[in-house]
């Protein structure tokens, strides 16, 4: 413990220094924490120009929603986004390595980041971990070599699809994807499709809701709409708000005055030659 | 029993209108005992940057420990505060580090960034941030906080008003919890000053 609050940063990957003591606890009767998962619908379907995926935003602990409105489709370069199901802590943090590998790669090699690179840099690191690590993903991009559409699972296999689903949500998306996809759909046709399937996953699966995303990557473009469909939006808003007839009681008031923030503009001279 | 009804807690943070407020029980237990009255989950780390912790107290305390030395650092070496969404990715990396052995805590960060515009977040314990534009809960009153905050909630409210507020959706849910509770501890935080109170509520 002291080596690593010295040794900082630290050398990057996992540490493990804590196993033991949270074995322990866990022996003596106390039940490991859950994490945040991200219940989920995730989808993505090729069209005639590029890549279209979809996601819901719900983020739920246990049976409790706890983020309404969360962010499922992640950046991995200006041509590549990726939708991540699962445990979200794992999701993200999965997404953001490869995400900076694949811009040090881009500097490296003076060229833009092709999706089967990013789809090898994400399988070697889950299987790497056997499963442990609990992110599946849908990857989906449109490089020099055309739209690539890939499934990556925690263990670390991966499946190139013309359209493809994950998440709890994954059997009614699916659903709607093998009733109505054809070849060659227009970028309309296709967000319709996209739409359609994760509004079949957030209203019949209890694990996705909320809110649709969708982002639409074509060869040079990339547009990313959130919140495309709001189809849950709060019924009863009452405009008055909240009215409290009896006051707090408070037992101690301590008011710190902040000094003002000090704007410091540095005047210097130029370095000589 | 879970590992984080050990302790028992409650921490929430909500958004004004320029301001953010950040509320925490005072009550440290040792499963049903009462061992402190007086527990302290809401710590500074500078000015206009605030962060509760929930969870197994010893891991509230060594975490906030190792925070504001990393913090710190960055003080000497940037020459300057941080800010709120980079100490949230920092909270966010170092519980991931622990990904398989985690820290078993989680934390509610809430900040007033650039133009004075407040940030708040909540993670799990192992990092998986969740920015909210209204309300974040933590701890074993989290449930009861959740439909409070949800009930209570007006985007836009000025200090007084969001200090009413989070201290009625806070002490409303922890006397639902009997694992937290024992008074409340509220900070808002305005661009000009910040207002530590501490409040009365039912002490069972």
């Amino acid at each position: 413990m002291s080596q690593s609050a010295v040794d900082v940063p630290p050398k990057g990957g996992f540490s493990f220094d804590l196993c033991k003591r949270n074995d322990m606890l866990t022996q003596k009767g106390l039940k490991a924490p859950s994490f945040l998962k991200t219940g989920t619908t995730i989808v993505g379907l090729i069209f005639k120009d590029g890549v279209i995926l979809g996601a819901d935003t719900r983020a739920t602990e246990g049976p409790i929603v706890a983020d309404k409105n969360c962010e499922k489709i992640h950046y991995m370069a200006p041509n590549i986004y990726c939708c991540g199901a699962g445990t979200a802590a794992d999701t993200e943090a999965v997404t953001d390595m490869v995400s900076s590998q694949l811009r040090l790669h881009r500097y490296q090699t003076g060229r833009d980041s092709r999706v089967i690179t990013a789809l090898t840099l994400l399988k070697k690191h889950l299987f790497s971990y056997q499963g442990h690590v609990s992110a599946a993903l849908v990857l989906g991009g449109v490089d020099i070599t055309g739209p690539h559409l890939h499934t990556i699972y925690p263990h670390g296999s991966t499946d190139t699809l013309p359209f493809a689903t994950m998440g709890s949500g994954s059997l009614a998306a699916m659903s709607v994807f093998e009733a109505k996809y054809k070849e060659g759909l227009t970028r309309d046709e296709g967000i319709k499709l996209v739409a359609e399937a994760i509004c079949s996953g957030i209203f019949n699966d209890l694990g996705s809701g909320s809110n649709v995303d969708i982002c639409v990557i074509t060869k040079g473009n990339k547009e990313y709409l959130r919140n495309y469909m709001e189809p849950n939006p709060r019924t009863y808003v009452s405009s008055k708000g909240y009215s409290f007839t009896k006051k707090t009681e408070v037992l101690l008031t301590k008011i710190t005055p902040l000094l003002e923030r000090v704007e410091i503009t540095e005047v210097g001279e130029a370095m000589e030659e | 029993m879970s590992i984080f009804e050990y302790n028992g807690s409650a921490v929430v943070a909500m958004v004004g209108k320029n301001c953010f407020a950040i509320a925490s029980d005072r009550r440290l237990g040792v499963q049903l005992q009462t061992i402190a009255t007086d527990f302290q989950r809401i710590s500074k780390i500078h000015d206009h940057l605030f962060i509760g912790l929930s969870g197994l107290a010893t891991d509230v305390q060594t975490l906030y420990q190792r925070l504001v030395f990393r913090h710190k650092l960055y003080q000497l070496r940037e020459e300057r505060d941080m800010k709120p969404e980079t100490f949230a990715s920092l909270v966010s990396a170092i519980l991931y580090e622990k990904r398989f052995g985690p820290f078993l805590c989680q934390p509610v960060i809430a900040g007033l960034g650039d133009d004075n515009k407040p940030f708040i977040c909540t993670m799990d314990s192992i990092g998986a941030k969740e920015l909210a534009k209204d309300f974040v809960v933590s701890g074993t009153a989290s449930e009861s906080l959740y439909g409070a905050c949800e009930a209570m909630f007006k985007p836009d409210m000025e200090a007084e008003e969001l200090f009413e507020t989070i201290s009625q959706a806070l002490l409303s849910s922890v006397d639902r919890d009997c694992l937290s509770g024992w008074g409340g501890h509220v900070y808002v935080v305005t661009p000009n000053e910040v207002k530590e109170r501490i409040l009365k509520g039912r002490m069972d």
